[in-house]
């Protein structure tokens, strides 16, 4: 326990940190801030991995670590789509997860958002359409706002996130 | 090993490690593979293609791996005829693999599972992608069935069905839980979900463009693919790569290792309670990943690795930050290993958990992490070291228990493993070029790359046409061998424990899906 409280104190608060990026992203306390404020702490999320490599996951776990910190801002994942205002959906979508993906969405209750992130779901990426996929998120179920990177970093998704309130649902 | 049995010598085939290539007819393939058996071999995989447009026939691969080589079989059967002697008989992971040769190519083994695999109705029955007929652009209708799943009855035993969409953000599979109470009597998986028809979408690309498809296969073993992707290219084009971008790419490929390994260390831990290693260890793994992108300039090194050598130079001036996180990651690392090991609570939930023996382990050809926890000797980077790893005398780990603990170990072990590496790779990172032009491909030459990930061994076979573009692609990913296993490790322990012996396995969906 010791060593678990001294482990704890050492690491100390990370959330204030900023990768060291070229890329011209928004500062993470900017982008922490102005989702509290949009989302005033009561935004639930719903993932769907619609046949993604895997990558795009990879970051969406990101956001939970102590830098990005969502869930202490407010946004957090939920275990069921019944319970979550956005569904973010990866990848190109496979024929084998179209089913999933459109039971999923109509599962979830009004108003709610589609955030497609990462090229694939964005705009079907490297795989495209074929006898095994459909492409893009909006191919199969209606997307509000998207997300580009192959795969995108944890600010752009968090970035992607303030995108929705551009369209507001009815 | 002794190879006597092949009745005509084999042909090298063109890798970056040490294999042959024999043609056999239907005799031979079973005979051999029986031999091979026998022998303690272990099949890697199977695929077939239709190379009806050159000699009228189909064929069908297996890759067999031995103590130190990889041996081909290939048998075409004669008249274009469709059959082939099926391998469950002595290698019961040919199973699924030749499903999924069916599914794709309609080529059918004498023997096995009949159930479709990778087809859930999203394409006709008989329509087969991989065919050189086949239009694989459009869409067709959904015609999905229910999946005939092996039912377990007797007093009081009741389904649960999970997935493809899971409570958490994972991959997309089913698992059926045959239970009583709630103790599991039986788990089927079933998986294919991620099929984005991968085979097919290579076939027509320019090979020097391919690595970007070959790293988006399975994501979290991004560097794994695409580094036996360029292999099996450097082994057809006979292409000499520099020793500095071979020594990037291990770099590369190590810290791949080290970043999975954090993440999974830190959910284990979690699974079990624990909800300070989630926080520890992946603040860890995003400080790597930031680090990454100073390094490499990206966060997971997609597209790093390139025909010829890796993308971008390494800045001298990053070399010594990298040396300073191997030294702080190790302090941390062992921080953390002995607050695991003092913690009961964390102990009582690992051991005697998901146990999947030796025995079984040998017998059902484990792979890769999940066989080295089982006791199971093997590892690419020791057996059949491809450069840069000659040099670098890689210390195999292992563990005997096979139960999430002993995984859970092997992860902490290889971390201190890959650090020496990292270090040892740093320090001696030979002078000169990066990258290299590659010379023209043999025409029509098949050629294979296997490189021993985190996982366990991933190999690409790549076939060149006579105009620089593929003919045929295969990847394979080591979870094909051991998602079947984790159905035993799960029988007689409880529902709530599946997360935590399914993090420990932690096997690729999209990377066996394809």
């Amino acid at each position: 326990m010791f060593d678990i409280l001294n482990t704890i104190r050492r690491t100390g608060l990370l959330d204030k940190g900023s990768p060291k990026s070229k890329n011209t992203e928004a500062p993470l306390d900017k982008l922490q801030r102005q989702l509290q404020t949009v989302f005033g702490r009561a935004l639930r999320i719903r993932h769907v991995d619609a046949g993604s490599c895997n990558g795009c996951e990879l970051e969406i776990h990101a956001l939970s670590n102590p830098y990005y910190n969502l869930e202490g801002h407010g946004i957090a994942f939920v275990a069921s789509p019944r319970h979550a205002d956005v569904l973010l959906v990866t990848g190109p979508v496979s024929v084998n997860m179209e089913e999933a993906l459109k039971r999923t969405h109509a599962a979830m209750p009004e108003p709610k958002w589609v955030l497609a992130v990462g090229d694939c779901g964005a705009c079907g990426g490297i795989f495209g359409t074929s006898y095994a996929t459909r492409g893009p998120v909006n191919a199969v179920i209606p997307v509000d706002a998207v997300v580009n990177g192959c795969p995108p970093t944890p600010l752009a998704i968090m970035q992607g996130l303030l995108q929705l309130t551009a369209k507001r649902p009815a | 090993m002794n190879l006597d049995f092949l009745t005509q010598a084999g042909l090298r085939l063109p890798a970056n490690v040490s294999a042959q290539h024999v043609v056999v007819d239907a005799t031979q393939w079973s005979h051999s593979a029986l031999r091979m058996r026998d022998l303690g071999a272990r099949l890697l995989t199977v695929w077939g293609a239709d190379d009806r447009d050159r000699d009228g026939r189909f064929r069908i691969f297996a890759a067999f791996l031995l103590p130190d080589q990889v041996l081909l079989l290939e048998h075409a059967p004669s008249g274009g005829a469709l059959g082939y002697p099926s391998l469950t008989r002595w290698f019961p992971v040919a199973d699924r693999l030749q499903r999924a040769v069916y599914d794709l190519l309609g080529m059918e083994a004498d023997m096995g599972d009949t159930r479709p695999w990778l087809r859930h109705g999203g394409w006709p029955e008989h329509f087969f992608p991989l065919r050189r007929d086949a239009d694989a652009t459009g869409p067709h209708p959904l015609d999905s069935r229910p999946y005939p799943f092996v039912t377990v009855s007797g007093d009081g035993v009741h389904e649960i069905a999970v997935g493809p969409v899971h409570a958490g953000t994972i991959e997309p599979g089913h698992f059926r839980f045959s239970v009583v109470g709630e103790k599991v009597l039986r788990l089927e998986t079933r998986f294919g979900y991620a099929h984005k028809g991968i085979a097919k979408r290579f076939e027509g690309r320019r090979l020097l463009d391919g690595h970007h498809l070959a790293a988006r296969i399975s994501g979290d073993s991004t560097v794994a693919y695409a580094w036996a992707y360029c292999a099996a290219l450097e082994a057809i084009t006979d292409a000499s790569v520099p020793a500095r971008a071979l020594a990037l790419r291990a770099l590369a490929l190590e810290r791949e290792r080290l970043a999975n390994h954090l993440g999974d260390l830190g959910g284990l831990g979690n699974d079990a309670g624990l909800a300070f290693s989630l926080v520890q260890f992946s603040s860890l793994k995003e400080e790597m990943l930031r680090l990454n992108e100073e390094a490499f300039g990206q966060r997971y090194l997609f597209d790093y690795v390139v025909p010829g050598g890796v993308v971008a130079e390494l800045d001298e001036e990053v070399i010594p930050a990298l040396l300073d996180e191997a030294s702080r990651l190790e302090q941390r690392v062992a921080g953390l290993r002995t607050i695991y090991e003092n913690h009961a609570g964390v102990q009582d939930r690992f051991r005697d958990t998901g146990v999947l023996s030796t025995t079984l382990a040998t017998a059902r050809g484990a792979v890769g992490l999940v066989g080295r926890a089982s006791g199971v000797a093997q590892d690419l980077r020791v057996d059949m070291p491809w450069p840069p790893y000659d040099r670098l005398k890689t210390r195999m780990v292992l563990a005997a228990d096979g139960d999430v603990a002993a995984r859970v170990q092997l992860r902490f072990d290889e971390i201190t493993e890959s650090l020496r590496l990292c270090r040892s790779l740093l320090d001696t990172l030979p002078p000169g070029a990066c990258l290299v032009a590659l010379p023209a491909a043999t025409p029509n030459q098949l050629g294979m790359g296997l490189i021993e990930g985190w996982r366990g061994p991933v190999m690409m076979a790549l076939e060149s046409t006579a105009d620089e573009r593929i003919r045929r692609c295969h990847a394979h990913d080591p979870s094909w061998q051991n998602w079947p296993l984790i159905d035993y490790a799960m029988i007689g322990n409880i529902v709530p424990d599946f997360p935590l012996i399914n993090k420990s396995f932690n096997l690729a969906y999209s990377g066996i899906d394809g």
